[in-house]
């Protein structure tokens, strides 16, 4: 099927883009970066076309990458059911980001170079959801988290963007870390990479050993989908072009974590250990971030804790075992949030580069696309019945029940605060009189017709792709009650959130101020994110930044390497001065120590070998 | 009276020469006769190499001895045009005088 | 009658040979050196080895003691002069030499010792034999041998040519 062309093509884009995209025109630039998308996005479908009902997985074999002893990577690229999910929202919503891209970014400096990226980035996606082994989707891992790190530091000239790309980039390194001890363990116990090898024998396998490899493999995840601890990085990451938040904070990349403990599924049904870990994490994460959504005030960072936070539903979903439901939710919320998110850069365009939501306000008629489309999202993740984010949400909640009701009770407050927190993000940018000085204007509709079709698919996303149905023989689904309560209370809860914002942002605008005001304590606390990077900051970067100084750099560097190193030369030059003496420039003083050499030699080899 | 000639003695005539050769080319200063000194060691050479082939009955200690030949006679070429370089350049033929080596 | 063709040929060999080390000038020496091939070709020939005998006579006597000579008389070589010999060198080197050449003698007499050589036993030495070795077991290393060959002539070219303007 040629299954390399797939991520082949956005690779062609970015070398070519890359390398002549300076001399090359911007509608050039456009039609090279989408080009490559849309031949890519029409080889997906064309694919999973011919593939059918993909019953079994489609395995292609390339070449042997790696063989050394019992270790062989083979270069192979599977498509699933699941890969196939996934192939249809990278390459699906990553077009649609594209294309708003060149409206977005038509007055940026470094178009070319925003362009080759954000292909290289399709490239390692793609590679890493179709690859058939460990190593492999390692590979994409990786690649994406480069390409995340150019596209956050992309106005590379601002110290706050590299400081983030720099950020997300070594937090995501503690998580890799963590995902190479993992693959280490696979390797260890299951002399393989290969998915295929690995499950067959993983359901065999001792519990602890899984259990080992599920933890490692979810501080891997935790990295790359920000949970809790390593979650940091991504409200920095706002930091980039808001496309590049859409595309690769929001729709695709962060949800590569939440790919991998999916397609990990068979060691975490052997190892409920860490199945409960990855749950409780997400569900702490999912609260937290929610609570830090409600205080902000950059429209970008609202939606990034929010982004957190729907990463936390998804982990709660997979670690309760309702794995089709995570994917579900992964699959809605590409859709809205990409859609919040370039709705968000359809604002900040409209107001010209104004993200502060206290500086907004009535927007409602002054752009009144992007309030619309922004309004299908706004519902979808609000938990609204019929739309996308009602369905997915629901099917994590219901399984999180079955699992733990705490979890689920937690999981249902925090449907509630997001309801809260984007209505609050949506009533401020769009309702009540203008704050700022800002001359509006609608954007593009190069920008706005993603936004329609990504609000459409916010609408309809939900009963139109039923995931967990499709996903039917690779996640069986597990057993639920039928409990309708559950069902209005999280639909009651989400309205009670709309309500209560509505209430204080609208109905009475004063109420916000005098209730942070009122609670003073628990509002700074919040409003500065728990001191989470303070905290950070001060028990791990300070001590190893101070312990590298004086240890690694006085004490060894400095001390051991250069000492030894110096002291080498020294010794070198000592014994040099003794043996320049040789150095007579004399022939044959040369030739007499040639033979002398080689009459030594030859003793040698005598009483070694033993004269006959 | 010996009817045959012990292999020991080819032997031994090849560490002869050898030896010679190694001693011409540590007493002699003229350097092309220190270079003659270094044809006679290849020669002492090619006889073991010929003695040995007779000893194990065997075609292959000839073929070396061709390669040696080949690569003396490469060898003459190189380094007599180096000769000649050097004695245009200096004017000596005295290997004492060629000492640049030295620092 | 081999032996006494051996020792006439050795003889003349080491004769030649100490001739080529003591002479002060080099034609003498070159002409030594002749001395000791031409014979050690006859010793060659008792081993078998004719072919190897002719390459000896041709190549080493003929062509390399030629260019040795063209070189000697090209650049008119006188004698060798002598500053400050080392007796020293004399006193110690000879008698180590004789030293290190008797005990060879007597290793390679005890290795060899019951092993003698007898003219025409062994017949492998004919450029047939030869031949078929060398495009077969060594054609490698022999067409590497060209390739030596070519660049010790292209060397010899630029080492020796006079500078282009």
């Amino acid at each position: 099927m040629q299954l390399w062309l797939i991520p082949i093509l956005p690779l062609a884009g970015f070398l070519i883009n890359g390398i002549l995209g300076r001399r090359f025109s911007k509608s050039l630039v456009n039609a090279v970066a989408i080009g490559s998308v849309v031949l890519s996005f029409l080889w997906v479908l064309k694919t999973l076309l011919a593939l059918g009902a993909l019953q079994e997985p489609h395995l292609e074999h390339y070449f042997t990458w790696i063989q050394s002893g019992d270790l062989v990577v083979n270069c192979d690229f599977m498509v699933d059911r699941l890969t196939a999910v996934f192939l249809l929202v990278v390459t699906g919503v990553g077009l649609l980001i594209h294309i708003y891209a060149t409206g977005y970014m038509a007055h940026e400096g470094g178009y070319y170079r925003f362009f080759a990226y954000l292909n290289l980035f399709m490239f390692f996606m793609l590679v890493l959801v179709l690859g058939a082994s460990y190593l492999l989707l390692f590979v994409g891992w990786e690649g994406v988290g480069l390409c995340s790190y150019l596209l956050i530091g992309f106005y590379f000239d601002k110290k706050f963007a590299t400081d983030a790309g720099n950020k997300a980039f070594i937090v995501n390194r503690i998580g890799d870390f963590g995902f190479s001890l993992a693959m280490f363990l696979i390797f260890r116990n299951f002399q393989s990479l290969e998915f295929s090898q690995v499950f067959t024998k993983a359901s065999s396998a001792q519990e602890w050993v899984l259990t080992t490899i599920g933890l490692l493999l979810m501080v891997g995840a935790c990295g790359k989908s920000a949970q809790i601890p390593l979650y940091v990085w991504l409200p920095d990451a706002m930091a980039g072009p808001t496309p590049v938040s859409a595309l690769i904070h929001a729709a695709t990349m962060v949800t590569a974590g939440v790919y991998m403990t999916a397609r990990s599924n068979v060691i975490y049904n052997h190892a409920p250990g860490a199945a409960s870990v990855i749950a409780i994490i997400g569900v702490a994460t999912a609260f937290l971030a929610a609570t830090i959504g409600i205080t902000q005030n950059d429209i970008k960072k609202v939606f990034a804790y929010s982004t957190v936070s729907q990463l936390g539903y998804m982990f709660v979903g997979i670690g309760s075992g309702a794995y089709a439901a995570g994917v579900w939710h992964v699959v809605t919320h590409a859709f809205f949030k990409a859609l919040l998110f370039l709705g968000a850069g359809s604002v900040i365009h409209a107001l010209g580069g104004e993200q502060d939501l206290r500086n907004m306000g009535g927007l409602r008629k002054k752009t009144p696309i992007t309030f619309w489309t922004m309004c299908c999202a706004w519902v979808a993740i609000s938990g609204v019945p019929p739309f996308a984010g009602f369905y997915s949400k629901d099917a994590i909640l219901a399984a999180a029940y079955e699992h733990s009701p705490a979890i689920y009770w937690v999981g249902v407050i925090t449907a509630g605060i997001t309801a809260f927190y984007v209505s609050r993000a949506m009533f401020l940018a769009f309702f009540g009189e203008p704050r700022g000085h800002h001359h509006p204007h609608e954007s593009p509709p190069v920008m706005w017709i993603p936004l329609a079709i990504l609000g459409v698919l916010s609408l309809a996303g939900g009963f139109l792709f039923n995931i967990p149905e499709y996903l039917r023989d690779i996640f069986p689904p597990i057993h639920e009650a039928d409990n309708p309560a559950l069902v209005y209370i999280s639909v009651a809860i989400g309205f009670a959130g709309i309500a209560l914002a509505y209430l204080m942002y609208v109905a009475r605008p004063g109420m916000a101020d005098s209730l942070a005001n009122a609670l003073k304590a628990p509002y700074q606390l919040i409003y500065n994110k728990y001191f989470v990077d303070e905290l950070y900051d001060a028990t791990v970067v300070k001590p190893l930044v101070g312990g590298s100084r004086l240890v690694l750099w006085k004490g060894v560097d400095a001390g051991l390497i250069d000492g030894t190193v110096n002291g080498v030369g020294a010794r070198a030059r000592d014994v040099g001065s003794v043996l320049r003496l040789l150095q007579s420039g004399n022939i044959r003083s040369y030739a007499a120590w040639v033979l002398f050499g080689g009459v030594a030699l030859i003793v040698m080899m005598g009483l070694a070998g033993g004269i006959r | 009276m010996l009817s045959a000639v012990p292999i020991s003695w080819f032997l031994t005539l090849s560490a002869v020469l050898f030896a010679l050769g190694v001693a011409g080319f540590l007493f002699r200063r003229n350097i092309i006769t220190v270079f003659m000194s270094i044809e006679l060691m290849l020669n002492a050479v090619n006889l073991s190499f010929v003695t040995f082939s007779y000893h194990y009955k065997s075609v292959d200690g000839h073929l070396f001895t061709f390669f040696v030949m080949v690569v003396a006679a490469a060898e003459a070429a190189v380094g007599l045009a180096i000769i000649l370089t050097v004695f245009k350049n200096r004017g000596t033929l005295n290997i004492d005088d060629v000492d640049s080596m030295k620092n | 009658m081999d032996v006494i063709l051996f020792l006439v040929f050795a003889l003349i060999a080491v004769v030649c040979a100490i001739n080529v080390v003591v002479q002060t000038h080099p034609i003498s020496s070159a002409l030594s050196l002749v001395g000791v091939m031409g014979s050690l070709a006859v010793l060659y020939l008792l081993l078998g080895a004719e072919f190897i005998a002719a390459a000896q006579v041709i190549v080493y006597a003929g062509a390399i003691m030629v260019l040795f000579i063209f070189v000697i008389m090209l650049l008119n070589a006188g004698a060798e002069t002598r500053k400050g010999r080392s007796y020293m060198v004399q006193l110690l080197g000879v008698p180590l030499l004789i030293a290190f050449l008797g005990l060879a003698a007597f290793f390679v007499q005890r290795m060899y010792g019951d092993e003698a050589v007898t003219f025409g036993l062994f017949q492998k030495g004919g450029p047939k034999e030869i031949g078929q070795a060398l495009f077969t077991t060594y054609l490698l290393p022999f067409e590497v041998t060209s390739l030596l060959i070519l660049v010790a002539i292209v060397g010899a070219i630029v080492l020796a040519r006079k500078e282009f303007d």
